[in-house]
């Protein structure tokens, strides 16, 4: 009896001992860094576990990819990439990001991927004035009616690819009545909203809209909803959601029937991966970035990503990617000098970058990117699906070829809007 | 915590200690940096979560699986009252609180004549219809995007709480004030009467008592106080979003309970903190702190299943007892702080 009590007593101490030897180590970093030149402190916020883990952990790596490339440095300084994980809870971001800013003083941030982790930083970034680089997180308004300077959106908006994606398929595939279904948030909204706004200018019908919650386990009841009388099914279910959608899909014979196309994250390489090929084979899908882009930055980059890797680069990865570039050319065009805020920032919003692996970019005056848009059609070789390109789109911004203004005027996309005025 | 010979107990000794904790809570802002302040405030508004679970869960022996919805309906009610109808603070706070009791009180009458893990599963289907309104209900409640820009408060005087300093103090004395009421309530008739639901519900219709009433009251009190809770971390967040309202949180309000110690009410709070800090600060330190915090969990399961509180108390009383005293302690009636 005396023994077991002992043995307890040790283990109970040990948890103890360890329990406050962790809250202890926190305080040790800073204290490794006092060496010649002031380390660059970026903070960024990542999503590598949760529902989104696995785009979460893409994103993650790109970035860490091209920090690799550079030996860590930029303009002589050493970078520290300081990681924290928001979970994809939105909550959790915003505790993450007070770390980042306070706790740790980085000089920029990255912004986490969800559009609601990204609306709940948003009031923290601008009270604090930290320049935050959005390269994934793609709610529409961060840089519409909700635009602030220090928001940098060097990925998309979700619509951006959308717009001109509505025009091809009216004009190129004459496709005339569509049905879509798509992940029940923002993002889905605004990657729906833009598609059907240009579609319908060019004649096209919506004919119904489906929506099914973010996670949903299974899509058979979604998927018997879709009126069987249209020339094709247009969706964006999110993350996990894609491979089970697609399968559904399949499973009920749609595929075969219907005509499968929709928004670029339904293609995304993050979720080919895990997809079975002849679920995925023949979709076309609308986004600025394929792994299979023949250009030679872009194949340059995807040998490096599957080197270090093993997997094919997801937009994820190539955001991050060249999102680090976009930093890395701000660094050096003012010698390092991150501590001046505005002076960062004014170099932030003036970095162009030709060359980046999914073409050349920069900012339009309302500090989103202004970038190619690729329609890319699923391929089937050898077991493996890629996203062929077939057409690509130039100089598109989130506003497409509306006036700014009159974009703005109208309300963000959203369940209801653009309304569906065909539905039965 | 030291026992005297007459068994009075150390009521004086937790009172002083509890004093002494206070103190060093006020006097924390002078020394520490801002994330620590954030992560503290954090931890009041959960703590006041935990202690509200604890008097059902610890007090009155039921477990609930729900107890998140009081908490995000008094959230979200200040959030739609602070920025579509600009409320002040008072009417503001007031009527989500009330907002917390009604629901409270609706949804124990539907859950009170369960007992057990049934009564486990119903508040979890509870706890769920708040989350999926907060989710659907997008006009209402900005849907997953949450509720964001909700303004700190003005708490007459003038008092301005936007700085995290002035908010923090403010939510020291909102939780200190809670905790004393409910240990009060705990240790009132009403709450001694919870304790023998607690034991056995049975005997305690058999004496004459209305165990039906006494658990709504419990039921509807603990959501009160969620709801305290609630209004406290919307305006300290000033950001309200579904998963505030979801299965995680109200499991993670019971971890909290039992990982501190049910039925201490100090307990919760400690369990509160140990999860927030815990959550925060092994993050930081790496990718793999979900395994850590696992691992910590199941240890403190199997080691300390009384919770932390009770470990300590264990712990202290085996320190003072003297080497005589190792038979098992008499279990007294007497009502501990």
């Amino acid at each position: 009896m005396a023994q077991a009590v002992t043995r307890r007593a040790v283990v109970k101490r040990g948890v103890f001992l360890a329990g406050a030897a962790v809250c202890g180590l926190g305080r040790l970093r800073p204290i490794a860094y006092a060496q010649e030149k002031a380390p660059i402190r970026i903070g960024f916020i990542a999503d590598i576990t949760g529902t989104v883990a696995q785009s979460g952990r893409d994103m993650l790596d790109g970035f860490q990819l091209y920090l690799a490339e550079k030996g860590s440095t930029m303009a002589g300084r050493p970078v520290d990439l300081i990681i924290e994980d928001a979970a994809g809870v939105p909550a959790n971001a915003l505790t993450k990001a007070r770390k980042l800013v306070e706790q740790d003083q980085v000089h920029i941030l990255t912004a986490p991927l969800l559009a609601s982790e990204g609306y709940a930083v948003r009031d923290y970034i601008v009270d604090r004035n930290t320049p935050t680089l959005f390269a994934v997180c793609s709610a529409d308004d961060l840089t519409q009616r909700k635009r602030a300077p220090v928001i940098i959106r060097t990925g998309w908006s979700s619509s951006e690819p959308s717009h001109p994606f509505g025009e091809w398929v009216a004009g190129t595939l004459k496709y005339k009545r569509i049905a879509t279904i798509g992940s029940d948030y923002a993002f889905g909204y605004e990657v729906v909203g833009g598609f059907q706004r240009t579609f319908e200018q060019r004649g096209g019908q919506v004919v119904q809209k489906i929506w099914a919650p973010l996670g949903t386990p299974d899509y058979s009841p979604y998927v018997t909803q879709i009126r069987r009388d249209v020339d094709a099914v247009f969706a964006i279910p999110v993350g996990a959601d894609a491979i089970r959608f697609t399968k559904t899909y399949r499973q009920y014979g749609l595929k075969d029937k219907i005509p499968l196309i929709g928004g670029g994250v339904l293609m995304d390489e993050s979720l080919l991966r895990g997809m079975d090929p002849s679920d995925a084979d023949g979709t076309i899908t609308a986004l600025m970035w394929s792994a299979a882009l023949p250009t030679p930055q872009a194949q340059k980059f995807v040998a490096a990503f599957r080197a270090r890797y093993a997997k094919d680069p997801s937009y994820y990865a190539e955001t991050n990617y060249s999102g680090a570039q976009w930093i890395h050319a701000a660094v050096e065009h003012i010698d390092g000098k991150v501590e001046d805020q505005q002076g960062f920032l004014r170099a932030l919003r003036a970095v162009q970058l030709p060359n980046a692996p999914r073409g050349p970019m920069r900012l339009d005056d309302y500090q989103n990117v202004v970038q190619n848009v690729y329609v890319r059609k699923v391929d089937v070789r050898d077991g493996h699906a890629q996203n062929t390109v077939i057409y690509t789109f130039h100089n598109v911004s989130q506003f497409w070829t509306f006036p700014p203004a009159a974009f703005l005027a109208q309300p963000v996309y959203g369940r209801d809007f653009p309304p569906c005025r065909y539905c039965a | 915590m030291w026992r005297r010979a007459n068994g009075s107990s150390g009521r004086w000794g937790s009172r002083a200690m509890g004093a002494a904790v206070l103190v060093a809570l006020a006097a924390l802002p002078l020394v520490s940096p801002t994330y620590y302040l954030h992560l503290l405030t954090l931890t009041f508004c959960y703590g006041i979560l935990a202690m509200s679970l604890d008097v059902l869960v610890g007090y009155t022996g039921l477990s609930s699986l729900g107890h998140a919805a009081y908490f995000g309906v008094a959230g979200y009610m200040v959030g739609v009252l602070a920025t579509r109808y600009a409320l002040g603070f008072w009417p503001a706070f007031s009527l989500a609180l009330l907002a917390a009791i009604i629901v409270a009180g609706v949804f124990g009458l539907l859950a009170i004549r369960a007992t057990g893990p049934y009564f486990l599963i119903i508040t979890l289907a509870l706890g769920q219809i708040i989350w999926g309104l907060a989710y659907r209900w997008v006009s209402m409640t900005g849907g997953d995007n949450g509720l964001r820009g909700i303004p700190r408060p003005v708490v007459g005087f003038g008092l301005h709480l936007a700085q995290i300093q002035s908010f923090y103090y403010f939510a020291l004395i909102v939780t200190a004030l809670a905790a004393g009421v409910m240990a009060v309530l705990a240790v009132s008739p009403f709450g001694l009467t919870l304790r023998g639901i607690r034991e056995s519900g049975s005997r305690m219709r058999a004496l004459g008592y209305n165990v039906w009433l006494h658990k709504y009251l419990a039921f509807v009190i603990a959501g009160a106080f969620s709801g305290l809770g609630g209004v406290l971390y919307a305006y300290y967040n000033q950001f309200v979003s579904p998963a505030d309202v979801s299965l995680v949180a109200s499991a993670n309000a019971l971890l909290m309970v039992v990982l501190g110690g049910s039925g201490t009410l100090w307990g919760a709070l400690i369990g509160a903190a140990l999860l927030v800090f815990l959550q925060n600060l092994i993050s930081g330190l790496t990718q793999r702190w979900l395994t850590i915090l696992g691992a910590i969990l199941v240890l403190s399961v199997m080691y300390a299943p009384q919770g932390i509180v009770g470990a300590a108390r264990v712990l202290v009383a085996r320190g003072t007892a003297g080497p005589a005293s190792r038979a098992a302690p008499v279990p007294t009636a007497e009502p501990h702080a």
